[in-house]
């Protein structure tokens, strides 16, 4: 499907990243809530009490639906810059409710 | 031991830390993101050519604040959480994240420029992937040169006029604008506006948003009731009744709009009393002139200490800073006087208009249906706190015993202000009576592994 919005000067400089075990192609240094949802991702993670999906909301840092694992840690992807390689997950159920 | 913390670099937290600086205090700004701006002005530095044309000069005024930080004295450090500030005899203990590791600043006195959150809109289906807020599109515009394709815009107020002029501007316009006032809102609010010039200035700007929207053809439905976003697993579209008609809007992203309110964890956090703002439709924390509180030494500025936009912040920053030189020695009080007597006349200026956008653009009045999610972390329905009210429950700390309201990763920032209404409506208290969450640290989540990683205040100081 394609994705919900779309950059309007597209980044040159690109890095592989993986989500869900899914490659893609994001720009280096941008914000990551930002570039997962202009490469059609669509919600980063469930909620703890009803599995509901989530995605970003508020892109500032304070509504924590945006809540992903990089590398096995926690982090909002509002509050992240893309870097090469990184390894994102859906937090599981715990991490998301900390 | 720094004289002067600011938490916050944006548009009160700049210019505060830039005047301090310029009066002789050291000064330390600690701010969440990676580059000076806060919100409003988010990414400031970096938006040239293409974009810088889409915002406008409005945004591209944050520049001169940037600027004015980067050639000051003042520290200014990026990427900076704080999660906690502590108060003893000396001053005070400011703890932050940075980078996966813990540290700590100490200083004298503590601004805080901490700015405004969307207020909530709880509306079935505001939870679902593609909804978010009017500010979340705005943010993802400047610091990622994103916009939404298929966008409708829901809610109340100029920043949704604001943000779908540049949608346009950037050649997507949003696929419908929603919006909730009722029809009087918009003229009763006129006899607010007065002789304040700046009140025109903005009505103006208002109507030149307006014309280019309607120039790029965007329906523009009014005192629209009933409103669902309806999807799965994500948001498809949105339905409403405006006109005497039922619509639907099939879309892939909704934005959600009804106001600003002021950030109030950080103040809460070390005891700064806050009052019900009946104006504004939220709590406000209780502060001076110079935006002084009760909390010896503690200092409020911008959207934080009440909402009045990004121009006021920064002159409010201004005047906070030199209260704080004063209050520290640095200037007398006859030249705090001197230098902020015209601060003091362009906030009075600047603040005019607010009464007319408060009136123009109320929050919308439906009440919240039982089935709606109000606490988006743990998923709390305004039924199940009208529940809890039915049981005895008076009040948000309350709420939280009964049903984890308030107690997720957000910590009642996108709640607080509902569940007080809620409880308030039911219980027939006022909103004061009723109160809100108390806020305790740490503000924003830590780790183990961050604490462990602690800097000593010394070691940070050196950096």
């Amino acid at each position: 499907m394609k994705p919900a919005f779309h950059e309007i000067d597209p980044a040159p400089v690109r890095v592989a990243v993986r989500f869900d075990g899914q490659e893609l192609l994001l720009p280096e240094g941008a914000n990551l809530a930002a570039s997962l949802l202009a490469a059609g991702i669509v919600s980063l993670r469930d909620t703890p009490v009803s599995g509901a999906p989530r995605a970003p909301f508020c892109m500032m840092g304070t509504c924590f639906d945006c809540l992903v694992q990089i590398d096995g840690v926690t982090r909002q992807a509002c509050m992240t810059e893309v870097a090469e390689g990184m390894e994102i997950t859906r937090p599981t159920r715990e991490a998301a409710d900390d | 031991m720094i004289d002067l913390a600011i938490i916050g670099a944006g548009p009160a937290g700049m210019a505060a830390a830039a005047e301090a600086a310029g009066r002789g205090l050291s000064v330390c700004v600690l701010d969440e993101q990676a580059r000076p701006g806060g919100q409003i002005y988010r990414d400031v530095d970096r938006a040239a050519g293409t974009l810088g044309a889409i915002l406008g000069p409005d945004y591209a005024h944050g520049a001169t604040l940037s600027g004015a930080l980067r050639d000051s004295a003042a520290r200014h450090v990026t990427g900076a959480v704080v999660w906690a500030i502590e108060t003893d005899d000396a001053g005070f203990t400011v703890n932050y994240t940075r980078d996966g590791a813990s540290a700590q600043i100490r200083a004298g006195r503590i601004l805080l420029a901490t700015g405004a959150l969307e207020r909530p809109m709880p509306l079935p289906g505001w939870t679902l992937p593609g909804v978010m807020t009017a500010g979340a599109a705005q943010i993802l515009l400047k610091q990622s040169g994103i916009v939404a394709d298929r966008a409708v815009l829901v809610g109340s107020g100029p920043l949704l006029y604001l943000i779908a002029a540049q949608m346009v501007r950037a050649g997507t316009p949003p696929l419908a604008l929603v919006e909730t006032p009722a029809r009087g809102d918009f003229a009763g609010a006129l006899r607010h506006l007065g002789g304040a010039l700046r009140g025109w200035r903005y009505l103006m700007k208002g109507a030149g948003l307006l014309a280019a929207i309607r120039r790029a053809g965007v329906p523009r439905y009014r005192a629209a009731t009933e409103i669902y976003i309806e999807g799965m697993d994500r948001a498809t579209a949105v339905r409403f009744r405006a006109g005497g008609q039922d619509h639907r809007i099939g879309c892939d992203t909704v934005l959600l709009h009804q106001g600003v309110v002021p950030n109030t964890q950080a103040a809460r956090s070390i005891g700064v009393p806050h009052l019900w703002d009946d104006q504004q439709r939220c709590f406000s924390p209780v502060v001076d002139t110079w935006g002084g509180t009760a909390v010896p030494g503690v200092f409020l500025a911008g959207d934080g200490a009440g909402i009045g936009g990004a121009k006021l912040a920064e002159v409010a920053g201004r005047i906070t800073a030199l209260a704080i030189a004063a209050e520290a020695g640095w200037i007398t009080p006859a030249e705090r006087d001197r230098d902020a007597a015209p601060l003091m006349a362009a906030r009075r200026a600047e603040g005019a208009v607010r009464p007319f956008l408060d009136a123009a653009y109320p929050p919308a009045a439906a009440p919240i249906a039982d089935d709606t999610i109000v606490c988006r972390c743990e998923e709390v329905t305004a039924g199940a706190i009208r529940g809890y009210a039915k049981l005895g429950c008076t009040g948000p700390n309350q709420a939280k015993a009964f049903g984890r309201a308030g107690m997720g990763p957000c910590q009642g920032r996108y709640c607080g202000l509902t569940v007080t209404a809620l409880l308030a409506e039911a219980t027939g208290q006022t909103e004061d009576e009723t109160g809100y969450y108390r806020i305790r640290p740490p503000l924003k989540p830590v780790t183990l592994a961050e604490l462990a990683a602690m800097d000593a205040p010394h070691k940070d100081a050196a950096e």
